[in-house]
C-alpha cells in the first residue's frame, strides 16, 4: 500500500510539472509585462518610425501614406552650413564637457575623501550637489540674473566696479564658448565628484598604509595609488559620455543662451536644430533627416568606443 | 614630533575644506542670488539690477504671486504635483516589478529581455518619431498624459540599477523557500522581495520624482494650452515673453503686462523650496542612486 502510494505519487506529479514548466507565458512573463509594453511604445516604436527621414510628410495623408522620397530630405539638409554648424557645436561642447567635468570630478572627489571630519564632508557634498536637483528653466532664470543688459549682475556691478564697458553676452557669440562648459560643469560636478568619491572611498586601506610606511607623502599617495585604482571608473564614465557624444543638453543650449538667435553660430546643437525644425519652423524633412543622422550616427559611436575599448582594456568595456 | 606632525596635519586640512569652501560657496551663491532678488522692491532692482545687498527690500512680489495670479500659479503647482505624485506611483509599480524578474536566475527569457531593456540604452529614434507617434498615434497632445508618459516614466537604465540590486540582495532560496510554502510569484514580490528593497526604491523613486517634478520638455513639445501648464512651463512661458519684448523693445513698448522681474524670481523660489526643503531628507537616497550610477550594471 505505502509503496504503490510512494510510487504512483512522483508519476501523478510529473506530467503536472512538466506541463506547469512548458506553459510559454507564465507568472513572471505576466510581471514584466508592463514595463515591456512601456518600454516598446517609448522606445521600440519610435525606433521603426526612424524610416520617415525618406518620407515627404503630409498631414493630410497621414504618415503611412506620404510619399517616399528616398534622400531627398538629407540632400536638404547636408546641402546647407546649418548640418555643420550643428555636429561641429555638438562634438566640440561635449569633448569640452567631458574633459572638464572629469577633471573637476576627480579633483573634487579626491578632495572629499580626504576630508577628516565627517560632517565636513557631508556638508560639502550636499552643498555641491545642489545645482543638480534644479530644472534648466530655473538654472537659466538664474544665468539671466547674471548677464542681462539692463539689470545683471556683472554689468551693472561688476564691470562698471572694474571701469570697464557693459557687454551684451545675448546677442555677442565670442563669450558663449566659455559660458555654457561654466554652466554645465557648475550644474553636473556635485554628480560627478560622487561618483568619483564613492570610487576612492571603495580603494583598499592598505595600499595607503602601505605607502606610509614607504614614506609616501599625500601628493605621491594620491599620484601613485588614487588615480591608478580610479582608472576604470574614469574609463567607464568617459566610454559613457563619448558614447553621447552626438547628443546635447537640450535645455543647456536651448534654454540658457534664452534662444537667442544672434548666438545660433556657437549655441545651435543637433538637439536644438531638431526641436526648433519640427516646432518652431514647421520643417519636418529636415528634422527628421537631422534625427535619423543623428540616431544612426550615434549607434555607431557606441558600438565604436566600446569596441575601442575592448581591444585595450577589456575588462572596462560596457558590454 | 607628533604634535609637530598633527599640527602640519590640521593645516593641510584647513587648505583642504577652504578650497571645498570656494566650491560649495560657488553652488551656494547663485541661488541666494535668485532668492535676494525675489525679495528686492522692484523700483531698486530696474535700476541697480541684481544684487546681493539690495537697498531696499520688498516682499511685493509674493504678495502679488499669492493674490492676483494665484488662481494660475496654484493651478501650475497642482499640475506639478499631480503628475509627480502619479508619476513616481506607476513608475514604482511597473520599473522594480520587471527588473525584479529580470533578476531571477530561473526566468527562462531572462537575456533576451535584458538585451531588449539594455538597447534602449544604446539606440533611439529621437525626437521627431516620438513626437509623431504620441500625437498622430496616440492623440496625447494638450492632455495631461502627455506630461505623465514621454520619456519620464522610467528608463532602461534605472530597471538595469535595480536588477543587479535583486541580484546582489535577494537570495534566491528565500524565494525558493517561499514557493515552497506555495506563495505564488507576485505574492513573493510584493511580500518578500519589495519590504527588502526599500532602499533602492526609494532611490529610483527620488530619481523619477525629481525628473518629473523638473520636467518642462514634454510641457514644450506637447502643451500649447495654458491650463494644463506645469510650473516649469508656466516659467518658461514668462521667460519666453521677456525674451520676446526684449527684441522687440522698440518697436513694442506698451508693456503694462510685462511680468516683472522680481516676480519671475518669486515664481522660480517658490519652484524650488518644495525640493529644497526635502533635500537634507532625501539627500542620502540621492548620492546612493549617483554612486550606483558609476558602478557597471
Amino acid at each position: 500500500m505505502e509503496a504503490r502510494m510512494k510510487k504512483k505519487q512522483p508519476s501523478a506529479e510529473l506530467p503536472l510539472a512538466r506541463r506547469r514548466r512548458r506553459r510559454w507565458f507564465t507568472m513572471l512573463d505576466l510581471m514584466l509585462l508592463p514595463g515591456l509594453v512601456y518600454l516598446i511604445i517609448n522606445n521600440y516604436i519610435p525606433m521603426g518610425g526612424l524610416f520617415i527621414a525618406f518620407k515627404k510628410i503630409d498631414y493630410s495623408l497621414g504618415i503611412f501614406k506620404s510619399p517616399w522620397v528616398g534622400l531627398r530630405n538629407f540632400r536638404f539638409l547636408f546641402s546647407t552650413e546649418d548640418a555643420y554648424i550643428i555636429t561641429r557645436n555638438t562634438i566640440l561642447y561635449n569633448i569640452a564637457f567631458i574633459i572638464l567635468l572629469t577633471a573637476f570630478g576627480v579633483a573634487v572627489g579626491i578632495m572629499l575623501s580626504e576630508v577628516r571630519k565627517r560632517y565636513m564632508t557631508k556638508f560639502f557634498q550636499t552643498t555641491i550637489l545642489l545645482p543638480q536637483l534644479i530644472s534648466i528653466i530655473i538654472i537659466a532664470n538664474i544665468v539671466f540674473a547674471f548677464l542681462s543688459n539692463e539689470a545683471g549682475l556683472i554689468n551693472k556691478t561688476i564691470l562698471p566696479a572694474l571701469g570697464l564697458e557693459p557687454i551684451n553676452f545675448y546677442s555677442t557669440p565670442k563669450y558663449w564658448p566659455f559660458i555654457l562648459p561654466t554652466v554645465f560643469v557648475w550644474n553636473r560636478i556635485g554628480y560627478s565628484s560622487i561618483i568619483f568619491f564613492a570610487a576612492v572611498i571603495g580603494i583598499d586601506r592598505e595600499l595607503y598604509e602601505a605607502a606610509v610606511v614607504d614614506g609616501a607623502n599625500k601628493a605621491r599617495q594620491v599620484m601613485h595609488i588614487t588615480l591608478p585604482m580610479l582608472k576604470p571608473t574614469i574609463i567607464t564614465l568617459t566610454l559613457i559620455q563619448v558614447g553621447r557624444i552626438f547628443y546635447a543638453d537640450f535645455g543647456l543650449f536651448y534654454q540658457v543662451p534664452m534662444n537667442s538667435g544672434a548666438l545660433f553660430d556657437v549655441t545651435n546643437v543637433i538637439d536644438t536644430y531638431v526641436y526648433r525644425a519640427l516646432l518652431q519652423s514647421n520643417d519636418i524633412s529636415k528634422a527628421s533627416a537631422a534625427g535619423f543622422y543623428q540616431s544612426i550616427v550615434g549607434f555607431v559611436t557606441v558600438l565604436l568606443t566600446n569596441l575601442l575599448v575592448r581591444k585595450v582594456d577589456p575588462e572596462n568595456a560596457l558590454f | 614630533m607628533a604634535e609637530v606632525r598633527s599640527k602640519r596635519f590640521s593645516l593641510g586640512q584647513l587648505f583642504l575644506c577652504m578650497i571645498l569652501m570656494i566650491f560649495a560657496l560657488a553652488a551656494i551663491l547663485p541661488f541666494l542670488l535668485l532668492v535676494i532678488s525675489s525679495i528686492t522692491s522692484e523700483e531698486v532692482l530696474l535700476v541697480n539690477g541684481y544684487s546681493y545687498f539690495p537697498e531696499k527690500l520688498s516682499l511685493y512680489s509674493y504678495e502679488y504671486l499669492f493674490t492676483v495670479n494665484l488662481a494660475s500659479i496654484g493651478r501650475a503647482y497642482g499640475i506639478t504635483v499631480f503628475i509627480t505624485v502619479i508619476g513616481t506611483t506607476l513608475s514604482l509599480m511597473i520599473a522594480p516589478m520587471m527588473a525584479y524578474v529580470l533578476s531571477r536566475r530561473d526566468y527562462n527569457k531572462r537575456n533576451a529581455m535584458t538585451f531588449v531593456v539594455f538597447f534602449t540604452m544604446l539606440f533611439n529614434g529621437g525626437l521627431v518619431p516620438q513626437y509623431l507617434m504620441w500625437t498622430q498615434l496616440f492623440g496625447i497632445k494638450n492632455t495631461i498624459f502627455a506630461l505623465l508618459f514621454p520619456n519620464l516614466l522610467f528608463n532602461g537604465f534605472f530597471v538595469l540599477i535595480m536588477k543587479s540590486y535583486f541580484t546582489l540582495n535577494i537570495h534566491p532560496a528565500l524565494i525558493e523557500a517561499a514557493k515552497i510554502d506555495g506563495a505564488s510569484e507576485f505574492y513573493i514580490y510584493r511580500k518578500i522581495v519589495m519590504p527588502l528593497s526599500l532602499p533602492i526604491l526609494a532611490t529610483i523613486g527620488l530619481m523619477v520624482g525629481i525628473n518629473y517634478w523638473n520636467d518642462w520638455m514634454n510641457g514644450l513639445y506637447y502643451i500649447t494650452k495654458n491650463h494644463l501648464f506645469s510650473l516649469q512651463n508656466l516659467l518658461n512661458r514668462i521667460l519666453v515673453t521677456i525674451r520676446f519684448l526684449n527684441e522687440f523693445a522698440n518697436e513694442v513698448r506698451l508693456d503694462k503686462e510685462l511680468p516683472s522681474i522680481s516676480i519671475r524670481m518669486a515664481m522660480a523660489v517658490i519652484g524650488t523650496i518644495p525640493i529644497m526643503a526635502l533635500y537634507p531628507f532625501f539627500q542620502k537616497y540621492f548620492v546612493k542612486g549617483i554612486s550606483l550610477g558609476g558602478v557597471k550594471g
